[in-house]
This record gives C-alpha cells, structure tokens and sequence, in this order.
C-alpha cells in the first residue's frame, strides 16, 4: 500500500468494527480502537503484507484527568517498506488493566515499564514490570496531570546521618505559574479556529 | 566429589568511564561469559517531558539541548518542525539551510565523540586527542551563531534566532576542507588495526529482524543493512535539495557499525558544502509577527511591534489543538517529538522519543553469550548518551 487513503480503506475493510475511528493529518494515520482489540490489531498491522507496521516506536500516555475515561494510551507505528506511519490510540480509566505487546514487539518491554513508571498504568502479562525512569522507592506517578512540577520529596545527604535522606520538598518561595493569558483574552483568533475546526469533526 | 559453580553478579557503574554516563548495568557472569546484562537507568532522570508542559514553546526549547548533549540542534529541529507543522507556516529557505548545516555539524560533533571514544574503551587513546581537537573548533563554530558551545537555543518555529555572524560561513567552508584530512588519519589508526579489529568484528551482530523488532534505527539499523534514513525516506527542511549518500553495513557488528559513522561523517561534510554554496543572503525567520519577534530597530518605531514582543516573551505564541508526531535523524537514531497542543501557549504533552532508549534495551539481547570484556565494546557501538535515555 502505497497511499495513505488506501491504507486506511484497506485497514478499515479488514477490521471493520474493530476500528472506531480513522483519520489522515499530517501524513500519518491516526487510528482510534477499543481496548480489547488490541493484540489482534497490532498483530494484524504487523504481519499483513500490505501494511507490514514492522517497528514500534513509542508508546506513551496522555493524562485528562477531568474525563471519566481519564488515560489515552497511544502507539506510534512505523512500517519501513512503505514509508507511513501510524498513531493507535484508546481510553481507559484510572485503575484498568491493559493488554502488554511485549509478545509481539519485544521493545515494548521497557516503553511499558516507562508507562507504568510515569502514569501508574498497569499491564498483564509483561515479564518485568518495574519502575525504569524514577528513583529505587520512589512514590507516585510524575507524569499525571494532578502530580506537581516540584515533586513531593526532595534528597539530600544528612551530616548527622552519614547517609542520603528523603524529606517533603521544602521551599524558599512558592512555585510562580503566572498566567499571562487571563488579563488580555490575547490572540483569540486562533482559538476561534480551533473551535470552527472541533465542529466539524 | 561435585563442585558447586555460582554465577557471578557484577555491578558495571554507574560511575565507570566506559558506561559513557550514569548506566548502572548489573551483569550475571557464568566464568567471563555474560549469563544476562540488566541495565537501571534513570540516574540522570529530569523530569524534562513535565518542565515542557509547564513552560511555553519559546521556553521549551532549552531543554532539547540538554538531550543528546553532543549534538543539540538535531533535537531542536525536531520540536520546531513539529510546531510548524501544527502551525502549517513556512521556513525562509537561508533559515532551512542554515538549519541543516547546524545539524550537520551535530552529527560530525556525536560521531567524532563515538568513534573516538569507543576506540578508547577497546584500547586506543590517539583518537580521542586528534578527535576532540576538531570537536572544539566545531563547538566554536556553535558558540558563533548561536553564543554557547553546547547548550545553543538557536532553532525556532519558523526559523533560527539570528542570523550568522559575519565570516562564520567561510570558516566553516575552510573547516570543510581540512577536517576530511582528519577523518583519514582516523582511518589510518584504526580500520586496518588489528586490535580494533579484533575487538570489533563479530561483536555485538543484530539480524535484520531483530533490529527492527528492538525498534532500532539510525546507525543501529543502518548496520545491520537496512537502508533506512528519515533523510532520504521522509525529508524535512531542504534536505530534499541536497545529494548525499547512505552508507550501510553488512553483517551488522561493531564493525560495521564503526564503518557506517566514519562514512557518514564524509557525507555530513558534502552536505555542509552544498550548504553552504546554495545559501543566499535572506531572512533567517517568518516573518508573522504573531510567531516570531521583531528586531530591536523594529520595537523602537512601531507600537505594533513592540506590543508583539510584549506578548511573544510573556504569553508566548499560542499553538492551535492538535496532535503529531514528527521524527528527525538524530546521528543516534530517529529522535521524534509527540506533540498535544490544546489551543494555549503551552504543550498540553510532549513525549520525547530517544533513539538510546530502544538501543540500551537491547544490551541483553547483544551481550548474552559475549564475554565481560566485549561490554564496554558493544557500548560503545550503541552510542548511549544518557541525557536523551533518561530525558
């Protein structure tokens, strides 16, 4: 498969109701499925001769907090032989189990262990889930919207101690997020656009 | 009578000059034969992805320097293509070219420290002093456009910051034509020499299969022979315009991965000349207002500009909602930029994608079997640098 358009009819011809969602925008193929499809999906974008996603590049979460389905999961696929790429997606809520692809690619291993280590979102049937990113004992999921930017603890090494402490974060001065968009409603034409543009899909 | 046999653990780090960082890599010796590597990596942890969604997408952009510290622009690039492709606006062609330069410069910058330093972890020391002396003279050539040696802070959406100073153009065409020179006494040392042979060859193979299956790219799959560069196969800036080689490899060692950096850096420089022969005097930077600052001289005459400045260094450029991925060949490997814009002036997310990640994965795949001595050789070949793997 050559073409965007074509891929995306033949992937849609193919999973019919497995798909939710598809789109084309800048160049890549964004795909919308349920969470349980997920194994067959993947399976099928990796093996199928016309479409042949053979690479993995990333899997990452997006956190909206104030929706019910709180997690976005999303996977970046590349496929070589036919130079298109492809971005996955589904919603889960807070505390649900997710299917792990280390089976199928095995560089999910660690791209899963990073999600675990930065969400809190957990996966069956992953060989080693540990956290990767933060400290031995760490507490909590940095990347989640509702986790502030100065973390809860801090370290230091304690002269009394002879060793390294964790202690809560203690500062000099609160943190300054000044919003600079409140006191002007600024440039309001782009949200215009993006809200003609929200219409229509 | 029966003899019990333990395997041994070793603790490889995190302070240990071939772990070319903070790599904290717990290794299962059955004698001298590596059983199983464990690599714990995050020492070097910022929290870089949280401070960009808390920062504007002028303000973000300091914190791409600080990835692969050894070749800046290239990460930069990727962040600015991506916004400019939300934004849909257009890159004045002597800012495309300038671009591409600097990230040319990039890849001789990381490549030097690679192969110099790998070189050193097999034994050699010569590289790495013929290596870092061209290292600084590029650094300068940095520090002249943008005014730091490493951390530059020069590409922007829509264009670079400044144009170049007076002169620099002809330095780095002088620079063109004695640094081939340099990468043949390289050559000299160690291509034929028997002892990075020996180190090098057959060390650390990646089948085609598996070095898609890890998620390799860059010179990592290059090696392995499959020619694959985002360059040629999705280019971005002018790098359309421009006439260059891929260099590939055979059987997918150290070797030929060694190889594949030492050919690539004679491409970098063709590139840089071609560079530097089409550029034209031009704006360096779009011209909309609403993206890109005005001059100095501008502020001081027009109230329209100076309320533009105003809100460009407060606010910041606001970036309409939408959602990509765009991917760059940083000389590691495919650096790509996930990017949510949600309509404000801050990235709702951005998920950075190190190509080191998925190389250091792999070390237990590459090592199992090898012996003890040959993992500072394979870790050098991946060319980890853990600013971009712990981000």
């Amino acid at each position: 498969m050559n073409n965007l358009i074509d891929l995306e009819k033949k992937i849609n011809s193919e999973l019919t109701t497995k798909i939710n969602k598809s789109s084309i925008k800048h160049d890549q193929i964004y795909v919308e499925i349920d969470k349980e499809d997920l194994l067959d999906v993947v399976l099928f974008l990796k093996t199928n001769k016309d479409i042949k996603f053979r690479q993995l590049i990333d899997i990452t979460v997006v956190d909206y907090p104030e929706e019910t389905q709180r997690f976005k999961i999303v996977y970046l696929f590349l496929s070589h032989e036919f130079n298109h790429r492809m971005i996955l997606s589904y919603f889960i809520n807070e505390n649900e189990l997710i299917s792990s692809l280390t089976s199928v690619f095995p560089s999910a291993n660690w791209m899963e262990r990073e999600v675990f280590d930065m969400y809190g979102v957990n996966f069956k049937n992953h060989p080693d889930l540990r956290r990767i990113l933060t400290d031995y004992g760490f507490e909590g999921h940095p990347l989640r919207k509702d986790f502030p930017l100065t973390g809860h603890s801090e370290v230091r090494y304690s002269e009394e101690k002879k060793k390294v402490i964790n202690e809560p974060v203690k500062l000099e001065q609160n943190y300054r997020n000044f919003d600079y968009e409140s006191p002007w409603e600024g440039t309001k034409y782009i949200k215009e656009i993006s809200e003609t543009n929200d219409k229509k899909n | 009578m029966t003899k019990k046999i333990k395997n041994l653990n070793l603790n490889f780090g995190p302070q240990h000059p071939a772990a070319h960082g903070v790599l904290r890599l717990i290794l299962e010796l059955d004698g001298e034969v590596v059983e199983k590597a464990d690599p714990h990596i995050g020492l070097l942890h910022r929290g870089t992805e949280k401070l960009i969604e808390n920062k504007t997408y002028m303000q973000a952009v300091p914190y791409f320097d600080r990835l692969d510290y050894v070749a800046p622009m290239n990460q930069e690039h990727a962040f600015a293509l991506a916004i400019e492709k939300i934004l849909n606006i257009d890159v004045p062609i002597r800012a495309q070219y300038i671009r591409v330069m600097f990230c040319e410069i990039g890849r001789i910058l990381s490549h030097i420290l690679n192969v110099t330093t790998q070189a050193l972890d097999v034994g050699a020391l010569t590289p790495s002093l013929w290596g870092f002396e061209e290292r600084e003279t590029l650094m300068t050539f940095y520090e002249r456009a943008s005014g730091s040696r490493l951390h530059a802070n020069y590409f922007r959406a829509g264009g670079v910051h400044q144009d170049l100073p007076a002169g620099l153009e002809k330095d780095i065409a002088k620079f063109c034509e004695t640094f081939p020179k340099i990468i043949n006494d390289l050559e000299n040392l160690l291509t034929d020499n028997r002892i990075f042979k020996q180190r090098n060859v057959d060390i650390g193979v990646v089948t085609k299969d598996d070095a898609l299956d890890y998620s390799f790219s860059g010179v990592m799959i290059r090696g392995s022979g499959i020619p694959w560069d985002l360059r040629k196969s999705q280019p971005y800036d002018c790098y359309d315009q421009l006439e260059f080689k891929i260099p590939v490899g055979k059987n997918g060692d150290c070797y030929d991965r060694y190889l594949c950096r030492i050919e690539e850096m004679k491409e970098s420089v063709s590139i840089i000349k071609q560079c530097l022969a089409r550029m034209e005097k031009g704006p360096i930077k779009t011209f909309d207002g609403k993206i890109s600052p005005p001059s100095k001289a501008e502020i001081k005459q027009s109230m329209e500009a100076l309320i533009h400045h105003f809100k460009l260094f407060t606010e910041g450029y606001r970036v309409p909602k939408d959602e990509i991925y765009t991917a760059v060949e940083a000389p590691k490997g495919e650096f790509g930029v996930y990017l949510i814009s949600d309509g404000s002036s801050k990235p709702y997310k951005c998920k950075i994608r190190a190509p080191g990640f998925s190389h250091l994965q792999s070390m237990d795949y590459l090592i199992k079997g090898h012996m003890l001595a040959d993992v500072p050789a394979v870790l050098g070949s991946l060319d980890i640098v853990f600013g971009e793997v712990d981000r």
